[in-house]
């Protein structure tokens, strides 16, 4: 029998659907792949009865001859900032330490009511605050690739970094990630594994753990386009509980999936043409250029002249909205506590999130309560949502002439772990690419174009209109055909 | 615009984390750092744009006038809210004695 766990979720929901293999087979496939990598520390907590239960499920409803879901008998990892009912969730900060949710969130229990199952809890960044996953308190995760002919353990991006690398290392067929400023597409690109940004408000935030809540955004990662469609229907929708949740039909993305782009008009923004980009990384988006053309599309020259500023506007916008949302975590209605003996309330408060924030969480705490403070919120705040609104009018004015943009995911590939902690700067130019469309609340995805020359995946992106997930999976499809991108890395874990 | 050890230690006051001398010591240059890269927004001309508020185009909604419409978000739950605070106390949430 093949290896089930080189699967992705197509072939795993269709497979057990007609019989081939069971839902048990397939998920006690993967938890054995999972307790076998605990060198890439891609998961805080395992749960193997978990998806042990949904298999059984699924299994037992094959039997009845019932409907299995559009994901059944799939396991999956969940990114451990989805709240998960009675497994603890940590946002990868030790101040959630033992937090275990008596509720599920909205994006979770559509997953597990379309007959998927959880794996275990993914590692990520410090309540998603970081592109290299360096920030966790429970350590930084490993990217399964390695630069050729070196050991040393490289960057799975960040912050859904115990995704990615989980993903690509076949540990899940797919999991949950959430991409606040890049860190759906950018940890997939470092991967050579696929993932969806969609429209702000496609998915519910309810119940997720949140950063800054103007911008966060959940999505699939996978190894296929296809799969990313299938999950990312099984996971949109509206949600009363999220007043900003959209209140549109979730459109059939997988049965709307087609390669064809005769007609499309893709978009090369002349800016994102930067300094400091990888010759490969530009080689890549040359390619890109020569596949889409290929699948139909024509390719026109576009300018979005505020792209500059995107990247310094999202360090005031993002840090503002976490100040205010990591207020909560105070000591008193969950999570740690740190009370000296004879302190009062006040010092309570500033020694609990002391002691259970990360140096990164701090700095952006500090970053957003002074940029919110009295007689700087106009310069940098005011100023910074003005910025936005320029960038969102790039993207509407560039709909005149395009219908989707192309553009790479990253400018370098993955990197050594601990080789760009020294200085946060470097780190953040990291989503330079990133960070437009999340601004602009934009789908976006990131395919796996190819291997550099140090044998490490690079990713293109795709950005379309709001709501247009459908273009922005179509023409990913199109990359992938093309690409045939069907690395794996070498295990050594 | 640049921030000393003294405006360091008043924001971390305001955030409520308290930070040692070493610590703030060393927050000084990695905020200025930050501050200074940000600053280049200055030169965007914004004077005819107004602050975005909204990134999608949707309007507030009104939920139906109807108690505990959905049971997750709905009363009746002391118990669960509870359960994961570090000090609860006949079904309250425990804090050190404030007087003022």
């Amino acid at each position: 029998m093949t290896d089930l766990t080189n699967l992705g979720v197509k072939a795993i929901r269709d497979g057990v659907a007609s019989g081939d293999f069971t839902a048990r087979e397939v998920a006690e496939a993967f938890n054995a792949n999972v307790a076998a990598a605990a060198e890439l520390n891609a998961f805080i907590v395992t749960t193997p009865d978990h998806a042990l239960a949904a298999a059984d499920a699924a299994d037992a409803k094959r039997a009845k001859g019932e409907d299995l879901g559009a994901m059944g008998g799939v396991p999956i990892g969940m990114k451990d900032l989805f709240a998960t009912n009675g497994v603890q969730t940590t946002a990868a900060s030790h101040i959630l330490e033992g937090f275990t949710p008596h509720y599920e969130s909205t994006v979770s229990q559509n997953l597990w009511d379309a007959g998927a199952g959880m794996l275990g809890k993914l590692n990520l960044d410090q309540f998603a605050m970081g592109s290299s996953n360096e920030t966790s308190y429970f350590g930084n995760v490993a990217s399964p690739w390695r630069k050729e002919g070196t050991n040393a353990p490289m960057s799975p991006g960040g912050s859904s970094g115990g995704s990615s690398s989980a993903v690509s290392a076949r540990l899940a067929p797919a999991a949950t990630g959430t991409d606040t400023g890049g860190s759906i597409r950018q940890p997939a690109a470092f991967t050579g594994i696929c993932g969806i940004k969609p429209t702000y408000g496609r998915c519910s935030r309810w119940g997720v753990v949140a950063f800054a809540s103007s911008l966060d955004q959940a999505g699939p990662m996978a190894r296929s386009v296809e799969d990313c469609a299938i999950m990312l229907g099984a996971m949109a929708g509206f949600d009363p509980k999220d007043a900003t949740s959209l209140k549109a039909d979730v459109p059939d993305w997988e049965a709307g999936l087609s390669a064809d782009l005769s007609g499309k008009k893709v978009g090369i923004p002349r800016e994102y043409r930067m300094e400091g980009t990888d010759q490969a990384i530009l080689d890549s988006w040359e390619q890109g250029k020569e596949w889409l053309r290929d699948a139909g599309a024509e390719i026109v020259d576009i300018s979005l002249p505020h792209t500059k500023y995107a990247l310094p506007a999202y360090y005031i916008i993002a840090p503002a909205e976490a100040s205010s949302n990591l207020a909560r975590y105070d000591g008193v209605r969950y999570g740690l506590r740190d009370l000296p003996d004879g302190a009062g309330l006040q010092d309570m408060y500033a020694e609990t999130r002391a002691a259970g924030f990360g140096d990164e969480v701090k700095r952006r705490i500090l970053i957003g309560t002074y940029v919110l403070s009295a007689g700087f919120y106009d310069a940098y705040y005011n100023q910074a949502q003005k910025v936005r609104a320029l960038v969102a009018r790039d993207f509407d004015q560039a709909w005149a002439e395009c219908d989707l943009i192309l553009a790479p995911t990253t400018p370098t590939a993955s990197f050594p772990l601990e080789s760009l902690n020294e200085d946060p700067l470097t780190m953040y130019l990291n989503d330079v690419f990133a960070v437009p469309a999340s601004l602009a609340g934009l789908p976006a995805m990131s395919v796996p174009a190819t291997l550099n020359p140090d044998g490490l995946p690079l990713g293109l992106q795709l950005v379309g209109k709001a709501f247009d997930e459908q273009s922005v999976l179509n023409a990913g499809l199109a990359i992938q055909q093309r690409a045939g991108f069907h690395h794996a890395p070498e295990k050594w874990w | 615009m640049s921030v000393d050890k003294q405006t360091v230690a008043k924001i971390a006051g305001l955030a409520r984390i308290k930070m040692g001398d070493e610590e703030l010591e060393r927050m000084v240059p990695e905020l200025n750092n930050i501050l200074e890269w940000v600053e280049q927004l200055g030169e965007v001309d914004t004077s005819d744009v107004e602050p975005m508020s909204a990134v999608i185009e949707n309007s507030l909604r009104l939920r139906e006038d109807e108690i505990d419409a959905d049971p997750k978000t709905a009363g009746g739950r002391r118990d669960d809210v509870l359960a994961n605070a570090p000090a609860a106390e006949h079904g309250f949430f425990g804090v050190p004695k404030v007087i003022e």
